[in-house]
Parts: C-alpha cells; sequence; structure tokens
C-alpha cells in the first residue's frame, strides 16, 4: 500500500492584517481521522481550506510556514496545484453535486485527468460509489441529475466524487452537519470505512461525533492550537483546563 | 388585525399592477395582431415591395431582419460571453475594473441614433463597409454588448460559489470550471439575455437607418454565393430591415396600400419576435438538459 505523509510547519494563515492561523504544526497520520474542533471562528475551517489551497481563490489571503505532503512543499511555486489537489480530496458542509447526472459527477474528474477509456470510466464510477456506500441506491439510475438525490445522498455522491480521483488526503469540512441523524451515521460509517485507505482531516462541530470517529483531536482556539493528542486523552483526560470546558459543552 | 388589513391592501395593489402589466402587453399584442393578420398571406410574406403599386410584400426586409440577427448574434455571443466571463471569474477588484464597468454602463445608455451616426462615420464612410448588412451588425452589437457583458457576468457570478470549489478540489483547471462546471448552471440566464438582445435586433430603426441602409438590391434567392452583390447572404449588401421597412412607409411610403403593409408588417415583426423568444428557449432547453441531465431548465 501506498503511504502518505502529511503535516504542517509552523502555519499562519492572514486575511489582509488578521491572523487567522497562528503557528499551527500538526501532524496527520496515515491511515487515522484527524478531527479539529473549537468555537466557531477559531480558524479551524480555514486551516483545513489551506491544506489544499483553497485559500488561493481569497486574493487577501496569505500563508506563511509550509505544509508538506510526501516531503514536497504545496506552497512551493515549482508545485502543481492540479496535480496536488488530485491527491486530496475535500468535502464541505453543503453538498455541492455538480449539475450533471450521477455518473458524469463521478467521471468528470478522472476524464479530465486523462482516463478516456469508457469501459475503465465505468469501473471508477462503480467503486467509487461503492466505497461512498451509494452504489445500491443509484446505480439503475445514473443517468439521473445528481439534483434529485436526497441531501444524505448528494453528500456520499460528493465524497464518492472526491474519491474518483483516488486521493491519498480526505479533507471534510463539517460534512454531516447539514444532515438528518440517519444519514450522518451512514456518513461516520463511511468515514471509518475510508481511514483504512487515506489519512482524513474533519472539522466538526458535534463532540460526540469527534469522539467517535476520530483518532487523534486536535482543539484550536482563536487561530492557536491548544491541544492536541489522541482522542481518547482529549475526551478523558485533557492537559488544558479550556479544552475540557470546551467538550463538556460549558462554553462555545 | 391592522396587520391584516395592511397586508391585504398590500396584495390588492400588487395583483393590480401585474395584472394591468398583463392587459397593457395583451391589448398591445392583440390590436397590432388584428390590425395586421388580415394582409399577411404567402405573397405578402415573400414577394418584394412596390414602390408605387399596391400589392406589395416584404420578402426582402423579413429575410434581412433573420440574417441580421444571426449576423448580429455571431459577433455579440462571443464577445459577449468572453468579457463577460473576464469581468466574473478574472477581473481583481480595482480602478481598471471599474473603469470598465463605467464604459460598459455608458454604453448601454447611448441614444441609439448616435450610435448609428457614429457608426455611419466610422464604418460605413471611414472603414469602407458602406452600408451593410455587415455595418448595421457592428452597430447593433454595441448596443447589445452591454446588455449581453452585464447578464453574463451576473450569471456567472450567481452560481453558488461551491459548485467553483468543488471543481478546483477536484484538481480542474480554471478555464475546465468555467466551461463544464460553471456556464450549464449559467445557462438560462445566458439564453434570456440573448433573446433581450435580439428583441432589440428585431425592433431597432433608428441606428440602422445609417448603416444597413434604407434599400435592398434585388435578391435572387438563388444565388447563394456570399460574394456576389444580388446574393441574400452577401453580408456586405445594404438591407432594409423589416422595422426600418415600416418606418419608412410609414413616414414617405408612396404605395395606396401603404397603411396596410405597415400593418401586415407590423404584425409579422410581433410574431417574429415571439416566435424567436420560444425558438431560443427551446434551444436553451435543449442545451441545458444535454449539459445538466436535468429535464427542466431553470
Amino acid at each position: 500500500m501506498q503511504t502518505t505523509s502529511f503535516r504542517t510547519e509552523h502555519l499562519s494563515v492572514f486575511y489582509g492584517q488578521y491572523e487567522a492561523v497562528k503557528n499551527i504544526s500538526l501532524n496527520f497520520p496515515e491511515q487515522s481521522v484527524t478531527a479539529l474542533i473549537g468555537p466557531s471562528g477559531c480558524g479551524k475551517s480555514t486551516f483545513l481550506r489551506s491544506l489544499n489551497r483553497m485559500n488561493d481563490e481569497i486574493s487577501q489571503a496569505k500563508i506563511k510556514g509550509r505544509i508538506w505532503i510526501d516531503g514536497v512543499d504545496i506552497n512551493d511555486p515549482s508545485t502543481d496545484v492540479i496535480q496536488l489537489r488530485q491527491k486530496i480530496g475535500m468535502v464541505w458542509q453543503k453538498p455541492n453535486p455538480f449539475y450533471k447526472s450521477i455518473y458524469e459527477n463521478i467521471a468528470f474528474g478522472p476524464k479530465y485527468h486523462g482516463i478516456k477509456n469508457k469501459k475503465q470510466l465505468d469501473e471508477i464510477v462503480e467503486s467509487s460509489l461503492r466505497k461512498a456506500a451509494l452504489w445500491d441506491e443509484v446505480k439503475d439510475r445514473l443517468k439521473q441529475s445528481a439534483l434529485s438525490l436526497s441531501g444524505g445522498q448528494q453528500q456520499r455522491l460528493c465524497i464518492a466524487r472526491a474519491l474518483s480521483v483516488n486521493p491519498r488526503i480526505l479533507l471534510l469540512d463539517e460534512p454531516a452537519s447539514a444532515l438528518d441523524p440517519v444519514s450522518t451515521s451512514k456518513v461516520e460509517e463511511l468515514i471509518v470505512e475510508l481511514k483504512k485507505e487515506l489519512s482524513i482531516v474533519i472539522v466538526t462541530h458535534n463532540m460526540q461525533q469527534a469522539a467517535r470517529i476520530s483518532d487523534y483531536t486536535a482543539y484550536f482556539y482563536m487561530g492557536t492550537l491548544m491541544e492536541h493528542n489522541e482522542t481518547e486523552v482529549i475526551f478523558t483526560n485533557p492537559e488544558n483546563a479550556m479544552t475540557q470546558e470546551y467538550i463538556s459543552g460549558r462554553f462555545g | 388585525m391592522k396587520a391584516k388589513l395592511t397586508d391585504k391592501i398590500a396584495t390588492f395593489f400588487i395583483v393590480f399592477f401585474a395584472l394591468l402589466i398583463v392587459a397593457v402587453l395583451v391589448g398591445l399584442i392583440g390590436f397590432i395582431l388584428v390590425r395586421g393578420l388580415g394582409y399577411i398571406n404567402w405573397s405578402f410574406l415573400t414577394s418584394p415591395p412596390q414602390t408605387i403599386r399596391a400589392g406589395g410584400g416584404i420578402g426582402p426586409q423579413l429575410f434581412n431582419s433573420l440574417f441580421l440577427l444571426v449576423l448580429t448574434l455571431i459577433i455579440t455571443i462571443p464577445l459577449g460571453l468572453g468579457a463577460g466571463i473576464y469581468m466574473a471569474e478574472y477581473a481583481k477588484p480595482g480602478k481598471f475594473t471599474s473603469a470598465i464597468r463605467l464604459v460598459v454602463e455608458v454604453l448601454s445608455s447611448f441614444p441609439s441614433i448616435v450610435i448609428g451616426l457614429f457608426g455611419m462615420l466610422l464604418i460605413v464612410n471611414l472603414l469602407g463597409f458602406g452600408f451593410s448588412l455587415f455595418s448595421g451588425a457592428v452597430v447593433l452589437t454595441i448596443f447589445n454588448l452591454p446588455l449581453m457583458v452585464r447578464i453574463t457576468e451576473q450569471a456567472f457570478r450567481s452560481v453558488p460559489k461551491e459548485q467553483k470549489e468543488a471543481g478546483l478540489a477536484l484538481g480542474l483547471s480554471k478555464w475546465k470550471i468555467i466551461t463544464s462546471v460553471l456556464f450549464p448552471v449559467a445557462l438560462p440566464s445566458i439564453v434570456t439575455g440573448t433573446v433581450l438582445a435580439s428583441g432589440r435586433v428585431f425592433g431597432e430603426a433608428a441606428a440602422l437607418l445609417y448603416t444597413a441602409g434604407m434599400s435592398t438590391p434585388r435578391l435572387d434567392f438563388t444565388d447563394w454565393n456570399p460574394m456576389s452583390p444580388t446574393s441574400p447572404i452577401n453580408p456586405f449588401r445594404p438591407a432594409e430591415t423589416l422595422a426600418v421597412h415600416i418606418w419608412k412607409i410609414n413616414s414617405e411610403g408612396l404605395a395606396p396600400d401603404a397603411a396596410q403593409i405597415a400593418a401586415g408588417a407590423s404584425a409579422v415583426l410581433v410574431i417574429l419576435v415571439l416566435a424567436f423568444n420560444l425558438f431560443a428557449r427551446w434551444i436553451g432547453g435543449v442545451l441545458y438538459k444535454a449539459l445538466t441531465a436535468s429535464k427542466r431548465m431553470g
């Protein structure tokens, strides 16, 4: 199996003068889920977005420090951002399938990256949908619009789409917060299944969710990394009093 | 109780004004059609006009209007899409972008007769294209460009930004995202924009007087060589459009049935605009369906 090393080193993100993420060094181990938790506005989503250079689109955003993937600094001018983003899949809070058929949603990325063979594309579509536990529900209507799916199905479709280009890392920005409990538990099961093959970084506001599915937890507050440890330790015996207060719901 | 009453009064006025607008529109179209439909027949639609005798038709003018529309759209759509996409996706906020936006706004508020005169000086005389379909199409493009640019820009801006992010995260290039992810979503608005622009092409008379001209050479509809002066598809021949023709026979028509011809031509023009509107929506719908796998546009 392929291995991937993934970490940040003294990473700061600025929006103009404002420092949204302050000097964060974090390592994301292989085959594990790292949960980023913290009150709204603590910089965890900004941090997540900088990991696949989504902040490039925001003209005032500036990055200091480094993000290493397999020994490559992703912000180095010589790094090919298109190749980089193939290695890193991302799923957002709000399902955002393309306005295309279910099949096209999955096949679109691989096609763009050079796979033209119809049979090979069919296989990618099926395996991606199977990995996202959606295949049985949609196999008879692949030609229908992705927008005809329910919210939970759309979100799993987005996960399948992210998997279609065979990424090594999956970034999830509150992927279940807009879903009903049944869909949420499906997505959670999926995450636990997927970590066998990938490193997963998930931002979540749901403490139970972080406790259920993550192996490591990082607590952010006001742009600073307050505490980072194995999830079990964070939730049972945190070092920092503020972490304790946040996870027990006393503030945030 | 008071809130309820206010709500009722407000609803009444809103519905009243909506119905008023519909009534005005229906009345106007009905009036034009009732007055003109009686004169429309096959020979009216196909035969050339008569100067002094009765019984003239509007064949060449009808063809000119349609052909001018095609020429104008060929120029307007690529320019408008290009500029609109630039403004929505590439232009960085700043002085230069605001300057472009100002120019576009100013352009859209120019009186058509002024643009017509400008077209005559520059395109017809100075550049030597003469009174021609091409000159007319360029001038109409000047009108329609601001509309097209603004509608394209807004159509692209109104696509949820999550669509773009999804494309970026898959490792798609910006251009691929624009053409394959954003464009299908923006398409219904762009079709509406094109329909509006086309309505102006059919209806414009003032600017065309000085550019496409007020006469049409004797056309030979069997001659499809675009360079031949009698060919209907030669873009460098003068061409009187339907709207210009209506204006001309109303103001200086010598034929005894000028009023009837004007009425008939007006009805044809209205039908043409309606038919094109439906046609463009149909094309847009087919395209949207093909691009997005959805059943209906919008």
